[in-house]
């Protein structure tokens, strides 16, 4: 990445870190050459722990500053030691000179280090082919730092800089980690979800509004769009053939996705969707349904096994909600046996006992828009959380915002 | 405007305004532990006291025997644990039916992974245990037979009298447990004369708060307490008494035991209205005791409506202002039935489509004639749209 859109870049990430950390004490932040430096004061967990899952950022040490001085910078590296490196375990010294005026190489200062710390530690050892520890020193103009080991972060690109998104969000496993995969491509993501009450019930609702809770924490405030579905499963119920129903279905939602894309500026559709998994996710289903829709259709999960989205839901941490108990009473509306190679004039056909203009009209009429992780969740209060303790919450989330200004304007709406 | 009609009352009750103001008063007026020397200590106690006095009352027994608990479950497994780790060389069988309550059958299979032996004794489609089939089940190393008085999913009505009564040549070596939590305060109990050792109740069923029961533990009969700690409620219960708590079932017991002549006479009267005019509307079947069939209480009624599905029921029901439960729930797109409706043999189509209503204190006619010509007209409207 180079000259502007670098700058655009790191801009951007430095923004997202700064609302990751939003509710911290206020610190500025640095950049020279690819990294980033932020200060902190006892707090250095915490801010690794938040910055950890800001997406963009691939490394984050812990680092503590020494003068430009080869005795202090020995001492410090001999204190982090002690602090990090545990009896028996094997190390290296590592050094990075960015300031060539530095009186010393880098492996002059490696061998120096790696003396002095098995010098006053004689229960380590070094191995310079595969250490488990790693003692870090870089040199720069003003000062030298130096950290053990570093922490991965998600890589990416930082949310923001590829654009927004709209991400179909149903509650299940595959969905929200598709999110986060699109996040981690910089997409801002914007949720639709559909909610067939009484069908679905008012938990599985809230189930969604503590995903995007989780989401947010990767990728800035969500905002949940929560979509009228239950007349378009009643209407395709009754009036489609039964094979057809799941087809006809996604049908419906891809057409209310491309309307709220298009409304909130999203640039393409996300969705879970995985090969083979389930009946809609043959080729054929994908094309039929997807031929409703002129946006791109974007499947971050397409060639995954059930094992590997598992695991991605446990390090995001959206497993734990996922599986929560409250599913939809939705196979209702699964036919006993659903077309896996639905035909699209056979489709069209039976679309067309459909007022599907109306039915499109009225969904849109009675969607909700939540906003979920800002500074005003109003998530909270939306899924029927008791009054009684809202005066508490507004107290805490009433943090100043110091971060980006691309960030939703928080406040609930309900569109007409 | 829409109504707002509790028919959930097995789940848990609304608190009665007295209680909620003795709860209240109690927070802010006493604050004292019963357990201090001094005059504050000593208000507490006597409100304690008071309270136990109420309890004992309500289920007919002393109130030395009231120990209170935070509530059904910890009562249940004071019960159940507390009787099997105490007689454990004496004997480790334990005798139980598949229509407990979670607390119960989860004690108890807990009990198994630690070396007991448990018998869990069928029942008949009206939900009901064969006494004689308790007795055949007890063995020379029986130490405890647990059985619940009122099923909550059902209302069906366990013959307790004839099973203490055929237990009595065993006593004391089988001790009796009983978890009374549906019937204490709505039915007559004689936990004495029925030889009953052990009985459970719980507040938040009588209009009371939730958070507080209590376990009866008749003279003489020895328990292992669950938790260790100071020697409050005869050290069978340590920790500091929730004096608030205590306070609310007290004033819910003495409150529930004026009101229930009354509504003895109400709710045979509020099941058969309901019944008429639902059948007025819509298909049902009764799961479990009906009226006029097995012994079963009049408030709890378990219906299904084949072909409809219970969940969407209650979510309709709901949008309506009317709260009933389900007889099963939706666990990941799968509906899972309850093992209560499974024991009593009833097919999927059954079970799927059950739901529970559930009479209290306060419900009235009025209100239940409108949820059952809201719930036939309901059922009709599923009907028409699926």
């Amino acid at each position: 990445m180079k000259g502007a859109n670098r700058l655009d870049f790191e801009l951007r990430l430095v923004a997202n870190m700064q609302w990751a950390m939003r509710d911290l004490p206020q610190r500025h932040i640095s950049r020279t050459f690819g990294r980033i430096f932020v200060p902190v004061d006892g707090d250095g967990p915490e801010v690794v722990e938040r910055l950890a899952r800001v997406c963009g950022i691939v490394s984050l040490s812990l680092a503590r500053r020494a003068p430009l001085d080869i005795e202090a910078i020995l001492a410090v590296s001999l204190d982090l030691a002690r602090e990090n490196i545990r009896p028996g375990e094997t190390f290296k010294v590592e050094t990075r000179r960015a300031n060539k005026k530095f009186p010393l190489t880098s492996p002059e200062v490696s061998r120096l280090g790696g003396a002095h710390i098995l010098g006053h530690m004689p229960e380590v050892t070094v191995d310079v082919q595969q250490p488990q520890r790693t003692v870090h020193i870089e040199i720069r103009d003003q000062e030298a730092y130096i950290y053990v080991d570093s922490v991965s972060g998600p890589g990416g690109l930082p949310v923001g800089s590829s654009g927004r998104g709209l991400l179909l969000l149903s509650g299940g496993i595959d969905s929200p980690v598709a999110g986060y995969l699109a996040m981690r491509r910089g997409v801002r993501v914007t949720a639709l979800h559909f909610h067939s009450f009484p069908f679905t019930s008012e938990r599985s609702r809230e189930k969604v509004v503590d995903l995007c809770r989780r989401l947010s924490l990767y990728g800035g405030p969500v905002s949940l769009y929560v979509a009228y579905f239950t007349e378009i499963q009643k209407a395709v119920r009754q009036n489609c053939p039964e094979e057809l129903y799941v087809t006809i279905m996604r049908r419906m939602m891809f057409r209310l996705a491309e309307h709220w894309a298009r409304e909130t500026g999203c640039l393409a559709v996300f969705t879970g969707e995985n090969l083979g998994q389930v009946a809609s996710q043959t080729m054929e289903s994908i094309a039929v349904i997807g031929e409703v829709c002129r946006l791109p259709i974007l499947r971050p999960l397409i060639g995954m096994d059930k094992a590997d989205i598992i695991a991605w839901a446990r390090r995001i941490g959206t497993y734990e909600i996922s599986i929560r108990p409250y599913e939809d009473c939705c196979t209702l509306f699964v036919p006993r046996h659903p077309a896996t190679k639905p035909k699209l004039a056979k489709v069209v056909e039976s679309e067309a006992s459909l007022d599907i203009q109306a039915l499109l009209a009225e969904s849109m009429a009675r969607t909700e828009v939540v906003r979920v992780g800002g500074d005003e969740d109003t998530g909270r209060e939306d899924t029927g959380a008791s009054p009684l303790y809202k005066a508490t919450w507004t107290e805490q989330e009433n943090r100043e915002d110091q971060g980006d200004s691309g960030l939703d304007r928080p406040g609930p709406r309900v569109l007409e | 405007m829409l109504p707002d009609i509790y028919l959930d009352n097995s789940a848990t009750t609304p608190v009665l305004p007295e209680v909620a103001e003795a709860v209240d008063r109690v927070l802010r007026e006493f604050p004292g532990n019963p357990s201090s020397l001094h005059a504050k200590g000593l208000e507490a106690e006597r409100l304690l006291r008071r309270a136990r006095e109420e309890t004992a009352r309500l289920v007919g027994v002393k109130p030395e025997e009231v120990i209170f608990t935070s509530g059904g479950t910890e009562a249940n497994n004071l019960a159940i644990r507390g009787i099997a780790h105490r007689r454990r060389r004496q004997g480790r069988h334990l005798i139980t039916t598949a229509i407990e309550h979670a607390s119960v059958l989860n004690t108890f299979r807990e009990l198994e992974e630690d070396g007991f032996r448990v018998t869990y004794l069928k029942v008949s489609t009206g939900g009901l245990v064969e006494p004689g089939e308790v007795i055949r089940a007890v063995g020379d190393d029986t130490t405890l037979v647990s059985v619940m008085h009122v099923n909550n999913e059902t209302g069906s009505l366990q013959p307790i009298a004839e099973i203490g009564r055929l237990l009595a040549p065993y006593q004391p070596q089988v001790a009796f447990h009983v978890d009374a939590v549906q019937s204490a305060g709505k039915l007559d109990l004689f936990p004495h004369r029925w030889g009953v050792d052990l009985l459970t109740l719980s507040a938040h069923k009588i209009h009371g708060p939730k958070g507080v029961g209590a376990l009866v533990v008749r003279e003489g009969v020895r328990l292992e307490p669950l938790f260790a700690g100071g020697d409050q409620e005869r050290g069978l219960r340590p920790g500091t008494e929730n004096v608030p708590g205590i306070v609310g079932l007290g004033e819910a017991a003495r409150l529930v035991r004026g009101m229930a002549p009354e509504a003895r006479v109400r709710w045979p009267r509020l099941q058969q209205l309901f019944l008429a005019e639902l059948s007025r509307g819509a298909d049902y079947v009764v799961n479990g005791p009906g009226p006029g069939s097995e012994p079963g209480v009049p408030y709890i009624l378990n219906l299904s409506f084949p072909g409809v599905r219970g969940e969407v029921l209650v979510h309709m029901l709901e949008e309506q202002g009317i709260y009933v439960s389900t007889g099963s729930a939706c666990h990941s797109r799968r509906p899972e039935p309850s093992h209560v409706l499974v024991a009593l043999g009833l097919p999927r189509r059954r079970w799927e489509s059950a739901i529970r209503v559930s009479f209290s204190f306060l419900t009235t006619e009025g209100e239940v004639a409108m949820a059952a010509a809201l719930l036939a007209r309901t059922v009709e409207e599923y009907r028409r749209m699926m």
